[in-house]
């Protein structure tokens, strides 16, 4: 047994790190005279190290993984933003496709006013272009909303947005014949026109 | 490192889960330590270790940010693993067998003496017996020495995690580490 709760005090002090100097002259004196205290303190010492010492495991591999799926779920808002901030990419190109059928849809509300390509011989009645009989029109005919009455010849092709073609038994056309009356339609029109005029470009 | 930790409970707060993610893999080892310190088996452990993680992120709005975040999270994992010690018999006693080894008891360990203590150390049994006498301190004990030795925590940090003056701190180590003495210190 240790000589006295004040020495066993000090050697806890001293292990703890916050011991006077003093103190710490007076504990190592004693200790070197008093065997008892001195097995003490050689016991506490020798407990400190074996619980420092003692190893470390460390948790399963997947633990991050399944804390987070035992995580109550967030709020949508959060990961929808975390989403588009993760996807650079993909968020602009969604945005621009937005951007742009909007942009389309709203030119093919606007645009109710009859109109037409110029061509020589047409003639226009109520909203319909004629293509008289024993005449001939050169080059691709548009017509906006409103009808085509084609009597005589087209030598191109012939386009109707938002309205109808009438083809006479003695009428001809030399191109295509298309009709454009829905939105999507006209959207696809547009699209294949780009193209078109893409390719044109490149082969000239 | 403290910003970064600071910066990620930020984003939590406004309910970013996958920023708690980068908080885990901060502190899971520690966490895991703590509670396997505690509570002596692995599988509990770990179970505790997630609990507390969980726990910490449903309370994230209650952390005060002049605390030390770790003494926070420390401070939950240890009212988790001492809710769990209570709710189970502790204690293995002298005469039980010894987990893993082929009807091995705590007294045929005891005899391996002669060897020292770094040498020891190393062997498995040694390892089992310190855990063993973690596990016999009453859990005030318990809980201050696994703090202090175990995670390397100062007085100071250990007195913020368990809400208690340094003095009743200090007087807690000091005893479970004659408890301790008692029974690893005639190795």
């Amino acid at each position: 047994m240790p000589c006295s709760e004040k020495i066993v005090q000090w050697m806890h002090d001293y292990l703890d790190g916050d011991i006077q100097k003093e103190e710490e002259q007076q504990l190592r004196s004693h200790i070197q005279q008093c065997e008892a205290c001195r097995e003490h303190f050689y016991a506490l010492k020798k407990t400190v190290a074996f619980v420092e010492n003692v190893s470390h495991f460390t948790p399963s591999d997947d633990f991050i993984k399944k804390v987070m799926y035992n995580l109550p779920r967030e709020k949508r808002r959060v990961r929808w933003k975390r989403w588009l901030t993760h996807h650079p990419f993909l968020t602009a190109a969604s945005l621009f496709l937005l951007l742009s059928t909007s942009s389309l849809w709203a030119v093919w509300q606007e645009d109710n006013e009859f109109s037409f390509s110029k061509q020589e011989h047409l003639i226009v009645q109520n909203h319909t272009v004629i293509v008289p009989e024993g005449k001939i029109v050169e080059g691709d005919i548009v017509v906006r909303n409103g009808d085509i009455k084609i009597e005589g010849e087209v030598h191109g092709n012939v386009t109707v947005i938002n309205g109808h073609k009438y083809l006479a038994s003695a009428g001809e056309v030399t191109g295509q014949i298309e009709e454009v009356n829905e939105v999507f339609d006209w959207i696809w029109y547009n699209v294949k026109r780009v193209g078109y005029n893409i390719a044109k470009t490149l082969t000239k | 490192m403290d910003t970064f930790i600071k910066q990620r409970i930020k984003a939590v707060k406004k309910g970013d889960q996958s920023a708690f993610a980068d908080i885990v893999e901060m502190y899971k080892d520690k966490i895991y330590q703590l509670c396997y310190r505690m509570l002596g088996n692995r599988h509990e452990a770990e179970d505790a270790a997630q609990e507390a993680f969980i726990r910490a992120y449903v309370n994230i709005h209650t952390y005060d940010p002049t605390m030390k975040f770790s003494s926070w999270l420390y401070r939950i994992a240890t009212n988790l693993s001492i809710d769990r010690m209570r709710k189970k018999k502790p204690n293995v006693y002298l005469d039980a067998e010894v987990s893993g080894t082929d009807g091995l008891t705590m007294y045929s360990q005891l005899a391996d003496e002669g060897a020292s203590p770094e040498d020891a150390l190393e062997s498995l049994e040694l390892q089992q017996m310190v855990q063993e006498a973690i596990l016999k301190l009453p859990e005030k004990y318990r809980t201050v020495i696994v703090l202090k030795y175990i995670d390397e925590l100062s007085l100071q940090e250990i007195s913020d995690i368990l809400n208690l003056p340094i003095g009743t701190v200090k007087t807690r180590i000091h005893r479970g580490r004659e408890a301790l003495r008692k029974h690893l210190g005639h190795l």
